[in-house]
């Protein structure tokens, strides 16, 4: 029987197969930010053992950053201090930092494509769920809890058990202004927020075929959002021509001999999944969620469902409280109060892209405050040379630093209490934008047009959009 | 770690599904670089309204509710990877939660908390539920060792499952890195063959 990528990647990270079945299984990359590691050390330091392999570790300050003036001392103390914490832990372990400042700093679901530093068939770990992203170059990535960081640390080893197989095939043609963010909602729309839980998942299929790396690292992102442990594609000619000529991607005969190795990984045509799912691409139109969590999202011009359509009827009702909707309704024509552009879900340069050639020579609507905040320094600079930043700080659009800023709401990055946000984030969690914040989960396309005109729109219905759909 | 073999407690019920770990520790309470304290925080914005004031009707505000254990509902501790979720539950008191259904990464993250997650059926759910609310003083007692979960006045009980590695562990108050130190060796020689 043949093996899925998933397989052939694990079985060549097996240490040691335990009693019980229970797998140690060795960790390429580890990447770390400030929130989930200053326990891990501490829990080094208290045992007096070293990181084990501090260059197969990197680490980047993200979650809780300004995004405003990070040239200057941050001024919350204890912000400042976590983030000092990572300075010092890394040099302490020899880990090399990419802090404020440096130009490699952001986002760290960015960074690690964006240096080629994550490359197909490794093992990546980092305390923070979105660690899938990085399964869309082919890899198995997942994100763990801080006792597992200094598990990492001590040994570059995790002891796991082996996840469940599942495979989500979505064949066919999308139809206009359906972007990546849109299939994985739809997805997530379908199978729940616990639907993948106990699974790694790998998507399969022409619309992922046809995906930019940007793409599929958006579809990748949201895997958790299902209660998968984490998401894959296999890496085809797209994912090498990304890899190619990136700061620590192999070069020359080195790359040539890797892209041999990759080849070897997509799944065999034989291979057995636990589960699949199919979907068709012609079902799928653009998202919007509605609720509290992201597997309550409904196309752009669907209405809300009715008490006697769902499943968990009290969460249902709790969730349109919060939000301050009713059932049956159709979102079309809500006033919003915010657009947030960013997080390691949609904040690469081909979403910038995106979004300044809609609002290029527009104006945003006076009801909306609208920021972008880019992946990374490389994101931010790159819009820069290519005037990106002109074109939308032109359109009203606050223009900052990169960080995971109102994506959670750690930093001073908060959307006011009652408030509604247009996002291209990940999760629409009560609270999660700041307390009372209420979030809409979106593509950048979808927060674009909704920013100019302050209202939930059809971005379709736009003629004048009709070369960017 | 702390060891865990059996407990007999009363129990706080909190029958919402879904409860993500943003709920059970909001973002902006990460900011800490030890592990303490957290239990401060646990549920804070359905604990506490904008001013700081206790919600009457929240659970952990119920005079007539408290204990070691944790009832709730479908699909606990979803979202995000934060141990601080764990760590909260733990540091408020709690010894044990149990659903129905638990996220992976916090089901995880709470069994090297030393805080044990029990997974039972939803109907077992739905009993354990009504036997708290018809009296909040019903005891309940866990037993590791056999891996059993029960309401003794009520004559209910269902066995629940964990993983043998992860059960020797909390009964002796293991953890994996100690484990994983000696398997040094291994490790090295697992690198010696392992192409670039």
């Amino acid at each position: 029987m043949g093996k899925t990528i998933f397989e052939k990647i694990w079985d060549a990270h097996v240490v040691a197969t335990e009693k019980g079945g229970i797998e140690v299984l060795y960790i390429d990359r580890h990447f770390i930010h400030e929130v989930t590691s200053p326990q891990a050390f501490s829990e080094l330091e208290k045992r007096g053992l070293p990181l084990f392999r501090p260059e197969q570790t990197v680490a980047t300050a993200d979650h809780n950053v300004p995004t405003w003036n990070q040239h200057l001392p941050i001024p919350d103390p204890l912000s400042r201090k976590q983030v000092n914490t990572l300075e010092e832990n890394c040099r302490k372990f020899g880990v090399t930092h990419y802090g404020l400042g440096h130009p490699h700093q952001g986002i760290v679901h960015v960074i690690g494509p964006e240096l080629g530093i994550t490359q197909p068939g490794m093992t990546i770990v980092c305390g923070d769920s979105h660690t899938s992203t990085h399964g869309a170059f082919g890899t198995v990535a997942f994100g763990i809890g801080t006792s597992q960081v200094a598990m990492v640390m001590a040994s570059q080893c995790l002891l796991l058990n082996r996840p469940k197989k599942m495979r989500i095939t979505v064949n066919g043609q999308t139809g206009p202004g359906v972007f990546p963010k849109d299939v994985i909602l739809y997805i997530i729309s379908k199978l729940g927020t616990g639907g993948g839980t106990g699974h790694f998942v790998e998507y399969a299929g022409d619309v992922f075929r046809n995906m930019s790396m940007e793409g599929r690292m958006t579809v990748c992102n949201m895997s958790i959002e299902m209660g998968a442990r984490g998401g894959l594609i296999a890496p085809d000619q797209t994912t090498f021509d990304y890899i190619k000529g990136r700061k620590f991607a192999p070069s020359g005969e080195a790359f040539d001999q890797a892209v041999a190795y990759w080849k070897t990984l997509p799944s065999d045509e034989d291979a057995v999944f636990d589960t699949e799912y199919h979907f068709d691409a012609a079902d799928i139109e653009p998202m919007i969620t509605y609720g509290t969590n992201p597997g309550m999202g409904i196309k752009i011009t669907g209405r809300i469902p009715q008490l006697d359509e769902v499943s968990s009827k009290e969460n249902f009702r709790k969730s349109l409280e919060y939000m301050g909707l009713q059932p049956g309704m159709s979102l079309l024509g809500k006033k919003i109060d915010h657009v947030f552009i960013g997080s390691c879900t949609n904040s690469r340069i081909e979403d910038l892209r995106l979004v300044a050639r809609i609002v290029k020579g527009r104006r945003k609507a006076a009801n909306v405050q609208a920021m972008i905040v880019p992946g990374s320094r490389q994101v931010a600079d790159q819009a820069r040379e290519e005037g990106i930043d002109q074109v939308l700080r032109e359109a009203g659009f606050q223009m900052r630093e990169a960080g995971c800023s109102a994506c959670l709401g750690m930093n001073e990055d908060k959307i006011p209490p009652g408030e509604y946000c247009v996002s291209t984030s990940n999760r629409n969690f009560e609270g999660r934008q700041g307390p009372g914040a209420r979030t809409f989960l979106v593509s950048p396309l979808l927060a674009a047009v909704i920013a100019l005109e302050g209202r939930i729109v059809d971005a379709r219905t736009y003629a004048e959009l009709a070369d960017v759909l | 770690m702390e060891k865990f073999t059996t407990l007999q407690s009363t129990a706080v019920p909190l029958p919402i599904e879904n409860v993500d770990t943003d709920q059970i520790i909001p973002a902006r309470f990460l900011k800490a670089t030890s592990r303490e304290g957290f239990g401060e925080n646990l549920f804070c914005d359905w604990r506490y309204d904008s001013n700081g004031q206790a919600r009457p009707d929240f659970v952990l505000n119920n005079p007539l509710y408290s204990g070691k254990i944790l009832i709730a509902g479908r699909n606990f501790g979803s979202g995000s990877s934060r141990e601080h979720a764990a760590w909260a539950i733990y540091d408020y008191g709690f010894r044990v939660v149990v659903s129905s259904f638990f996220a992976d990464i916090f089901k995880g993250n709470a069994l090297n908390t030393g805080l044990l997650p029990i997974e039972i059926s939803e109907s077992f759910l739905q009993q354990l539920l009504s036997a708290v609310h018809a009296n909040p003083k019903t005891l309940f007692r866990v037993d590791l060792e056999n891996q059993e979960l029960a309401v003794p006045d009520r004559g209910l009980s269902e066995t629940f499952e964990i993983h043998p590695y992860k059960k020797m562990c909390l009964l002796n108050g293991y953890d994996d890195i100690d484990y994983l130190i000696s398997l040094k060796d291994r490790i090295l020689a697992f690198e010696e063959q392992k192409p670039a």
